[in-house]
């Protein structure tokens, strides 16, 4: 596509940072360029914390860039623009307002007449095909019935930018279909007079059966690591072959690691690495699934997905966490058990135990420096407050927190170290302690004597 | 900002139907009470002369019109106070750090201090009028109401979902539009359960502070309050039950009139019901939504309160962004610094006032004394609180535990927590004078006889919210006996229980000014602490004395609060709840 001379929106080395509580910078967005054209609808696919919701924001105008170009029709963005509405995750509903006053909201706000209000709205509400709803308050409607107020509120201003944060993973797969259809109808069909989409999802189906073109974001820090164009036509056929290679196209990029350094050395973690969302069972379980009939030690990403039933974004996680502990490989779009993962679905459960401990202590530089920690200390415990400060270095609050959750779990698991809810401390196993304290206790015997 | 022009709906249907007629009467007989009441409280009066009070029982609607006029400008004045208050406070971080403290101290001083320290100054703004002692009152009915209900506030406001934040900046809304149409509304549920819980704590008040003695003069106002007071200087046990069902008949009122209905209505702010709860109904909200007439008064102040909270729009009407506005007014950080540094010395200033004052007037020795009776004070309250933990929780947790029974039940606790205890007094005194017991044992369980009922309805509440399959695991995995208490029942309930001892123990506080110096007709008992020493000093007019014990008992409560009752509850809330 040419590049017009103006874009909807144009964001040029686009930066945002956060600050830590300890004055740290936090670097969440880094030199992200990307053009929004009009007539076209882009998806923008990440996982869970790469930043992609808080670009989304920056578009919104609801937060601004610490660097970098914003701009919108060629102007620079001071605050949420006329003419961009924002579809929301969660709904966002005023539950006190009906539906009807909901979609009033923004045209009240903008100081338009009584009977125009009415008239607009209207037309919304019947356009999404909410008629009939007009005097129902949300908590009486179904989360699909919920979002289409969400699109109605949103369409009723008349966008020329319609950006979309995640509208249809709160909502079943059914549900989410219809309203999904639905939409780009009114779009292909021209019955909204909006000029381009921005859809954030972490969905790869959703995003090609929607999107012209899908961007695949990275994290640590956020940015466009590649772009793909989907250019069948819209309604797209799901089974088609076409898109079933445009699909498994998406997830070989979206599992691919890029490694700091020449030549696929062994790429170095931080103590701050986020370690991925899931827990050693779920691990364990995929890591069977992938060696079991039909898969037989390698699977097919799309297929896996479909078989295990799991969200992309849960999938995503298990991906992470089977590399980064080296129980599994990625390469051009399948998953393979490495001989360490073969050897682990093979051991009993005990057997297991010990295999985790020891790939944790190595592979994973934070569970390695609890261990290092609690075993110098004279008591073998330590606050977790300790390890949070660390991490909130490296990571937002809520995340190191969440990070912390997971390395605690793994090192239950792997019985290198315990946690105390109640006092927020860890600590070494008990039996462990108990056995280093007898120990001392013969040492001590043993100097007496000698 | 800009004013812009109002857009006036008006229905086109105005024959009134069945419901309208029914509720017609009622609402003019109310607004004609209210009338009456309100031309009663600003007659001519000079301190030193005596009210006319009679003990007849035909007068004892009219008291409790007064009586019940007084809770509602109180409440008024509460709700005014929150939204100015809370809202700076949530709004402004500079004004935060000293509004919040102060919140916290208020709450922890003795209402009837307030009373005692501010009716000189109230009679001294209206002289020859009886307004002054009017507001003295309704000031001490006010303490008693306000300072939950600027705390719940302040804590909605600051709790506003961030999406919807998001989403009301999305579509331009000012920050007047947001306070009114997101902050407010979702502050509504708890505002409405805090105004009720504040009512229900206000008959106390309104009963102990309608007969005021300052500097040895005895005001009386014209109340049930009195009405019951003169009862008891005239040891008259047929006039005191005709006020107890008075002032039974206020609470009803109250409830049917008032909280059934805002209640019923405040549910609609809620976000999300829980699966399972009942919606709270309202006879008199149902009418009036029915009524065809009243639908359409209802929507002449709609109207004006659309334009009102409509009125100031963004600055940005014709450009292309909209200024989103910030959630919270932040000071240039020099202002800030100067401004720390202003309340430091203020504080400091304050504390070598209050020392020298305190010095001058009492002495260290007597310090030493209040402390002591301080400490005789926190000991009636923790035993009572225990006690009634004893016999209320197992009571409690029966009733939970069966949902017919609960619903009647906790409508009568909660009851019983709105119903002034100070009522009973005199029977206690009759009967402590008739046993000849010990007054410092005796009068002890006079302060917990009316807060002990929001430990059990607290109970009742905790354990009827217990799921069915938990209740069913404990069975299936054969719990019973003190093994199901302490693994299962005490931990269940514990969050509640919690809520309630809280409750139970501030207005133990508050109660024990009044039930540690109790009288019938000339017998006076008096018990040695805290309370009767503060009591003593109203009585006397002895600033210095009533500033001492005030400043004392503020201190134990916060300190309880803080050490004990807040620990409890950040226990109770991490780690016990059910979900």
């Amino acid at each position: 596509m040419a590049d017009s001379p103006t874009a909807l929106l144009d964001l040029r080395g686009v930066r945002k940072t956060f600050r830590t509580p300890e004055r740290h910078e936090r670097t969440v967005l880094e030199g992200v360029d990307f053009r929004l054209e009009e007539g076209e609808i882009v998806a923008l696919l990440g996982k869970s914390g790469s930043g992609k919701s808080t670009l989304l924001r920056i578009m919104a105008g609801l937060i601004p860039a610490n660097g970098g170009e914003v701009k919108y029709r060629g102007r620079s963005m001071t605050g949420p623009a006329r003419g961009i509405s924002m579809v929301f995750q969660s709904f966002a509903l005023f539950p006190w307002l009906t539906v009807q006053e909901n979609v009033e909201l923004g045209l009240e706000a903008a100081g338009v007449g009584r009977t125009e209000r009415e008239e607009r709205a209207n037309e919304a509400i019947d356009l999404i095909g909410l008629g009939g709803f007009e005097s129902a308050y949300p908590k009486e409607l179904s989360g699909g019935m919920r979002q289409r107020v969400g699109f109605a509120r949103a369409l009723v201003m008349r966008p020329d930018v319609l950006l979309l944060d995640e509208p249809f993973s709160a909502l079943d797969v059914l549900t989410s279909e219809t309203l999904r259809e639905d939409l780009l109808e009114l779009w292909d069909e021209s019955k909204i007079p909006t000029k381009g989409i921005l859809l954030v999802s972490h969905n790869i189906e959703e995003a090609v059966s929607m999107a012209d073109r899908v961007l695949v974001f990275s994290s640590d820090p956020g940015r466009v690591r590649a772009e793909i164009r989907v250019g069948l036509p819209r309604p797209r056929d799901t089974e088609s072959a076409a898109f079933r290679q445009i699909v498994d196209e998406v997830y070989t990029l979206m599992t691919a690691h890029v490694r700091g350094g020449a030549g696929g050395a062994q790429e170095q973690l931080t103590l701050g690495y986020r370690l991925p969302d899931t827990t050693p069972g779920k691990l364990t379980g995929l890591l069977e699934t992938i060696a079991e009939p039909p898969f037989k030690g390698r699977a097919d990403l799309p297929q896996l997905a479909e078989e295990t039933e799991l969200e992309d974004d849960a999938l995503f996680h298990l991906f992470e966490g089977l590399r980064v502990l080296g129980l599994a490989r990625i390469a051009a779009g399948d998953i393979f058990l490495t001989p360490l993962g073969q050897s682990f679905v093979e051991a009993d459960d005990a057997h297991r135990k010990d295999m985790f401990a020891e790939i944790l202590v190595k592979n994973i530089p934070l569970a390695a420096h609890i261990r290092r920690v609690l075993d110098e200390r004279k008591d073998h415990r330590a606050p977790e407050d300790r390890f949070l400060q660390e991490l909130q270095d490296y990571l937002t609050d809520d995340e190191a927190e969440r990070v912390l959750e997971t390395a605690i779990t793994w090192g239950r698991y792997a019985e290198i170290f315990d946690y105390d809810y109640n006092a927020g401390v860890l600590m070494l196993p008990e039996e462990e302690i108990e056995e280093l304290e007898a120990e001392k206790e013969e040492e001590a015997k043993d100097k007496a004597e000698g | 900002m800009r004013w812009s022009l109002p857009t006036v709906a008006v229905a086109p249907d105005l024959k009134p139907n069945f419901w309208d007629l029914a509720l017609i009467p009622v609402i003019f007989a109310v607004l004609a009470l209210l009338a009456y009441g309100g031309a009663q409280m600003t007659t001519p009066y000079d301190v030193g002369e005596k009210l006319a009070l009679s003990l007849d029982p035909t007068n004892l609607p009219y008291y409790l019109l007064r009586s019940a006029l007084r809770m509602a400008a109180a409440l008024l004045a509460s709700l005014v106070f929150t939204l100015v208050y809370a809202t700076l406070a949530a709004k402004v971080p500079a004004l935060e750090k000293v509004l919040i403290p102060i919140l916290d101290i208020l709450q922890s001083i003795p209402i009837l201090g307030f009373l005692s320290i501010t009716v000189t100054g109230f009679i001294a703004l209206f002289p020859g009028n009886l307004l002054g002692v009017e507001c003295a009152a309704i000031f001490a009915i006010f303490t008693s109401q306000a300072w939950n209900m600027a705390f719940s506030l302040y804590s909605s406001l600051k709790t506003v979902p961030n999406d919807l934040i998001e989403a009301s900046d999305m579509f331009h809304l000012s920050s007047w539009q947001r306070y009114w149409r997101l902050e407010l509304p979702w502050a509504v549920p708890g505002l409405v359960w805090n105004m009720m819980m504040s009512v229900s704590g206000g008959w106390f008040f309104v009963v102990a502070s309608e007969a005021i003695s300052v500097s040895g003069q005895s005001i009386t106002l014209p109340g049930v309050g009195s009405y019951i007071a003169l009862a008891i200087a005239e040891k008259d046990l047929g006039a005191i039950g005709w006020a107890i069902l008075a002032v039974l008949g206020g609470i009803v009122v109250y409830d049917q009139l008032m909280f059934r209905p805002l209640v019923a209505w405040a549910d609609k702010f809620k976000v999300d019901s829980l699966p399972g709860e009942q919606a709270p109904e309202s006879w008199l909200l149902t009418m009036m939504q029915r009524g065809r007439f009243f639908r359409f008064i209802a929507k002449l102040p709609l109207a004006g309160w659309d334009l009102f909270t409509g009125m100031l729009r963004s600055r940005d009407d014709d450009s292309l962004f909209h200024r989103a506005p910030g959630p919270r007014v932040i000071l240039p950080a020099w202002m800030d610094k100067a401004w720390d540094a202003l309340l430091i010395i203020a504080a400091l200033a304050g504390l070598v006032q209050v020392a020298l004052f305190i010095n001058g007037a009492v002495g260290l020795a007597e310090i030493g004394q209040v402390i002591l009776y301080g400490l005789a004070t926190t000991l009636r309250v923790v035993v009572l609180i225990a006690l009634a933990s004893l016999v209320w929780v197992p009571v409690g947790v029966w009733i939970g535990q069966r949902p017919l029974v609960a619903q009647n039940v906790q409508w009568i606790a909660q009851f019983l927590a709105a119903f002034p205890a100070n009522l009973m007094f005199p029977v206690a005194v009759m009967l402590i004078v008739h046993f000849d017991l010990n007054v410092d044992v005796w009068t002890s369980p006079l302060m917990i006889l009316g807060t002990q009922w929001y430990i059990l309805f607290n109970v009742i509440a905790g354990a009827s919210a217990i799921p069915q399959d938990m209740k069913d695991a404990a069975g299936n995995i054969g719990l019973s006996g003190w093994l199901k208490w302490k693994r299962f029942i005490g931990p269940a309930i514990f969050p509640s229980y919690i809520t309630g001892a809280i409750t139970a123990s501030g207005g133990s506080w508050n109660a024990s000014i009044v039930s540690e110096l109790v009288s019938w007709g000339d017998t006076k008992l008096e018990a040695v602490g805290l309370g009767s020493y503060i009591a003593k000093a109203t009585a006397d007019g002895d600033f210095p004395r009533i500033a001492l014990g005030i400043a004392v008992m503020c201190l134990f409560v916060m300190a309880f609060n803080r050490f004990l009752w807040r620990r409890l509850y950040m226990l109770a809330a991490d780690r016990l709840r059910l979900d």
